[in-house]
């Protein structure tokens, strides 16, 4: 069975309705850039994935769990379905230890102790030993990006969601953390990464799916799909932004 | 028989600054807890109950609280009600403390941004959690300077409850001065008295701010 599966979804706010029967599926360990232009549900999708939308249509399996099911346990969806958001959202009142601990003692029951044993562990792996002990204000975006990265690293999950987590980012910045979503990937997580970072999608994604006005438009191969688009659509998107 | 300004009266002072101190602190906590109320009837997405807080608040903030005071302390009894200054005096301050309570707190709790919850909720926390572990430590931290900022103005405010006679450190002013003839050495102690207790208050807050280090 895939990973995650998306039957024919459909989203609605208010009388605007902006995933317009949406079917997809994900493999265990696929790497999948979603890109599109701004305002085509991109984020929606991603969203409705991890249960922080409701759908009003269609059905959404993650992990073997119905997400649209009307008792679905979202906590327990969401400690499988991990998500980094563009703003990086760490908690201001709490350092980068206390940041990863909090859900690691609270959902998943670790002590203290393992606990701490697996937040040095995380932050280690994006590079950041030595602001253990820092607070998110005294970190750079790119720093307070990684840290998110590895708090959600540190939940275990068997699906990553990123959503243009390099986006709020100075130019000079974007690089660590791409690096360290490279070093992510290359362990054999499963993600779904909405991105403009054309290159990024083509050189380290599996697969590309182009959204454009709440669908589709072109789910295929990374570089195929990237360097021969097949619907005018997607050439002027590519266009657009590489230009 | 007039008399000298002495430091009996300032002793005296002192002492009765000590029901100023007693009467804010009172109407904190009765404020407080019924400001909790408040603050949570606006934020549950429950119309009827929202409208009721919204009117309470516009009700006491609305009017001025020396009104309120004689409401309770003239009102009552005609009602068949006895009360002294004291209880009038603690029951319309902490009234009228719940109606700021409850607005600087649900303007603490609403100012956490929206994606605090949901990074909450993306690492499976529960809703009691987000609010318990994430939420709430920072609408605390949000809220301490208003709230201190509020307990001054109660501190202060204390001095109407004179009006009704409640012997506080205003209404003690007022009767040392008329048996001494000396209302500025007297008032000034008072000032002074006011100050200490208002100037350690915001001093506390700065305090409490940096050891929460709160978010910039
Ligand atoms: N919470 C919301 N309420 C109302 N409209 C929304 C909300 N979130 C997104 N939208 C709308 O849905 C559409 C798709 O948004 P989004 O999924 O964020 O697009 P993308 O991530 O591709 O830029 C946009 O038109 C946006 O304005
Ligand atoms: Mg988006």
């Amino acid at each position: 069975m895939s990973l995650v599966e998306l039957v024919d979804i459909r989203k609605r706010f208010g009388a605007v309705e902006v995933l317009k029967g949406i079917s997809l599926t994900l493999e265990k360990g696929e790497i999948v850039a979603v890109i599109g232009r701004s305002g085509s549900g991109k984020s929606t999708m991603l969203r409705c994935i991890n249960g922080l939308e409701k759908v009003q249509a269609g059905r959404i399996v993650v992990d073997g769990i119905d997400v649209t099911a009307p008792k679905a346990d979202l906590n327990l969806l969401r400690q499988r379905a991990g998500m980094v958001f563009q703003s990086y959202n760490l908690f201001p009142h709490l350092n980068v230890e206390r940041n990863i601990m909090l859900a690691l003692k609270l959902v998943r029951k670790l002590d203290t102790s393992a606990a701490r044993e697996v937040a040095r562990a995380v932050v280690t792996k994006v590079g950041l030993a030595d602001k253990l002990h820092a607070y998110p204000d005294e970190l750079s975006g790119g720093q307070q990006q990684r840290v998110a990265i590895a708090r959600s690293l540190a939940m275990q999950p068997t699906l990553m969601l990123f959503d243009e987590i390099t986006s709020a980012l100075d130019p000079e910045l974007v690089g660590e953390v791409l690096r360290v979503l490279e070093g992510v990937a290359s362990e054999g997580m499963t993600m779904m990464l909405v991105t403009h970072e054309m290159n990024f999608a083509k050189n380290v994604a599996d697969r590309v799916i182009f959204m454009h006005e709440g669908r589709i438009h072109e789910d295929g191969p990374a570089r195929e799909t990237l360097l021969e688009p097949r619907t005018a659509e997607l050439r002027s998107f590519l266009n657009a932004v590489l230009h | 028989m007039i008399r000298e300004f002495a430091g009996a009266d300032i002793i005296y002072l002192i002492e009765a600054a000590r029901w100023t101190l007693l009467l804010a602190l009172t109407a904190t906590v009765g404020g407080g807890l019924l400001g909790i109320v408040v603050a949570v009837l606006r934020v549950i997405p429950f119309r009827p109950l929202s409208w009721l807080a919204i009117a309470w608040i516009n009700l006491i903030q609305g009017t001025p609280l020396l009104g309120q005071l004689f409401v309770f302390f003239f009102g009552l009894p005609l009602v068949g009600l006895s009360v002294d200054a004291w209880t009038a005096a603690a029951l319309s301050l902490s009234i009228y403390a719940s109606a700021f309570f409850g607005e600087i707190w649900r303007g603490s709790l609403q100012s956490v941004s929206q994606r605090q919850w949901e990074a909450g909720a993306a690492l499976g926390l529960t809703y009691a959690q987000r609010l318990g572990h994430v939420v709430l430590p920072q609408a605390i931290r949000i809220s301490i300077a208003p709230t201190v900022g509020f307990l001054v103005q109660l501190v202060k405010n204390t001095s109407l409850t004179a009006l009704i006679g409640f012997v506080e450190l205003t209404r003690a002013s007022q009767i040392i001065s008329g048996a001494t003839f000396a209302p500025l050495p007297v008032y000034l102690t008072a000032a002074v008295i006011y100050f200490v207790i208002c100037f350690s208050l915001s001093q506390l807050a700065h305090m409490l701010e940096r050891r929460l280090h709160v978010a910039r």
